[in-house]
């Protein structure tokens, strides 16, 4: 029996694998398919103060190697989310789950966090500075490493949960980012977001996206985060979790050698709603190829 | 089980396999296709315990692409995504107004109406007469039809509307088609009805907010809370 158990700022996990925001809503429609459960936890759809439409549509387009979205945040406001959505989520997951959450301002990210951490079933708060489809905020605090430990700092100050600061890979140097987040007293980083992109309408010549811009995803963004999770992990000595492509127990693999205390799954659940949990059940299988015993010691383990 | 053109530009693809899903005319099916990262949501034209049948246009890579599918292939699909047409307030004489590709679920409609004892007419446009679709097929489960092309070279000449406008009374509108006819088709209706809407989809199952519009009941995602909205909650 291999061990697929993990440690993420103090709290078991099962196994590392997490769908990530955006792309799991708060749950439901996934509980309705399968146990979920069986999965390590999952971060839930970015979360603001105020609810949010986002960008208007069409928000979706595709590239050889997976999508690119505009959403741009559309959620139904923080209040919302603990009246309506959490109570629902109880019903179907026993776990600590994830609370992915955005703002517009360093006090708007303050007050989302604090009302977010008084949640029992919250285990962690993911500090979203990293959404490259709305304008004035969110990525704008991610690519500056005074802006991201300014935010990080201001949150750390206001909830007790650990802190996990998502960052953008749409930077120069995202070690030197992820330092910030760590001097700031951020418990782990989790990387990358989408990286911006867009696509042409050829017949009418002009851009796919109503936004004009939008974050890649999927597999064809995979060794582009591999190599970040990589050099993170050698800047800073917090969790680093690895996001970026994942689609396969082997890939989740990879992230953990690369440095990755666990592994977020975005856009693979958008093609196969099923994918994390037949990942969760492909990854004994994949350990035993490789001689994995003991999960959480391959971490970092491609590091010489 | 078959894949076969109707028209220059539009194919039949019969699937058979679980439709267990399915619980109303007007949900889509959402199919993976080889080399594409995304599934391709399509109406669900008709449907029987292990029979699928829907219609689709050549419009992109990915739909030029299912042309090449032939039988025996296995393809993987989610079924019985969105809400489809809510039946019940119908009446006797409900109005299905389709143009082109969009006239596909409303047979799916036509057939379930026409075998709960109501009398549908179906006002259903196309550019031309090549362009028309199954047009036997809802002569044959009884319903009536009235056919309106662009260039007059089958039945009226003019738009979905103008084979409404000749549909006489009705007491309830079913419709589905492009953005511009379902406006069209708002401003020229006279009872309550459910307009089915398209857009372009990540997941097609109420995960990533791809498709969402607003209503005035609020956000609504169109794979999940529609494709079909009501009639008195469309905010054009």
């Amino acid at each position: 029996m291999v061990n697929t158990a993990v440690d993420l700022c103090g709290i078991r996990l099962d196994n590392p694998v997490i769908p990530a925001s955006g792309t799991f809503g708060y749950g439901r429609e996934f509980a309705e398919l399968y146990d979920i459960d069986c999965l390590g936890t999952f971060s839930f759809k970015g979360t603001t103060l105020s609810p949010r439409f986002g960008n208007p549509t069409p928000r979706i387009a595709e590239y050889g190697g997976g999508l690119l979205n505009a959403v741009g945040l559309q959620n139904p406001g923080v209040d919302a989310v603990i009246r309506e959505e959490l109570p629902a989520l109880a019903e179907v997951f026993h776990k600590p789950v994830m609370a992915n959450v955005s703002g517009f301002s360093k006090e708007e990210y303050v007050e989302v966090c604090r009302r977010l951490d008084a949640c029992p079933q919250v285990g962690w708060l993911e500090v979203n500075i990293s959404c490259p489809n709305v304008h004035g905020g969110g990525a704008s605090f991610g690519t500056s490493p005074s802006a991201a430990g300014e935010i990080t700092a201001a949150v750390k100050a206001a909830v007790k949960k650990p802190v996990i600061v998502k960052l953008t890979p749409n930077v120069g140097d995202i070690a030197a980012i992820a330092r910030a987040c760590e001097d700031a007293g951020a418990d782990a980083v989790s990387l990358i977001n989408t990286l911006l992109g867009m696509r042409i309408d050829l017949k009418k010549r002009a851009p796919l996206l109503k936004n004009t811009t939008g974050g890649m995803s999927g597999p064809g963004i995979f060794p582009l985060a591999l190599r970040m999770v990589y050099q993170v992990y050698e800047a800073v000595s917090i969790p680093v979790i690895g996001v970026g492509g994942v689609s396969s127990a082997e890939d989740v693999l990879e992230m953990m050698l690369a440095g990755a205390t666990s592994v977020e799954i975005g856009a693979a659940n958008l093609r196969d709603p099923y994918a994390c949990r037949d990942i969760v059940a492909a990854l004994p299988a994949a350990m035993e190829r490789y001689g994995i015993e003991t999960l959480r010691d391959i971490i970092g383990g491609a590091h010489g | 089980m078959e894949n076969a053109p109707l028209t220059e530009s539009v194919f039949r693809l019969r699937l058979a396999g679980d439709t267990s899903a399915i619980t109303a005319p007007g949900q889509f099916v959402n199919i993976l296709l080889d080399g594409f990262f995304l599934r391709r949501p399509f109406s669900v034209c008709d449907w029987e315990a292990g029979e699928l049948t829907v219609l689709y246009k050549i419009l992109g890579r990915g739909t030029k692409a299912m042309t090449a599918l032939s039988p025996g292939t296995k393809l993987d699909l989610l079924t019985g995504l969105g809400n489809g047409f809510d039946m019940a307030p119908a009446g006797d004489r409900p109005l299905l107004a389709g143009g082109g590709v969009g006239i596909p679920p409303l047979y799916g409609l036509a057939k379930r109406l026409c075998a709960a004892g109501r009398r549908p007419v179906a006002a259903l446009g196309f550019n031309t007469a090549a362009d028309a679709i199954l047009l036997e097929e809802f002569r044959a489960l009884g319903a009536e039809t009235v056919i309106a092309t662009l260039d007059g070279s089958l039945g009226l000449r003019g738009l979905v509307t103008d084979a409404m406008a000749a549909a006489g009374e009705t007491t309830y509108l079913y419709t589905c088609g492009p953005e511009g006819m379902l406006r069209a088709v708002y401003d020229a209706s006279r009872t309550p009805g459910q307009f089915s809407f398209e857009e372009r989809m990540g997941c097609g199952f109420g995960a990533c907010m791809g498709c969402t519009c607003e209503t005035k009941y609020g956000p609504k995602r169109i794979c999940r809370d529609g494709p079909v909205l009501r009639k008195e909650e469309i905010v054009w």
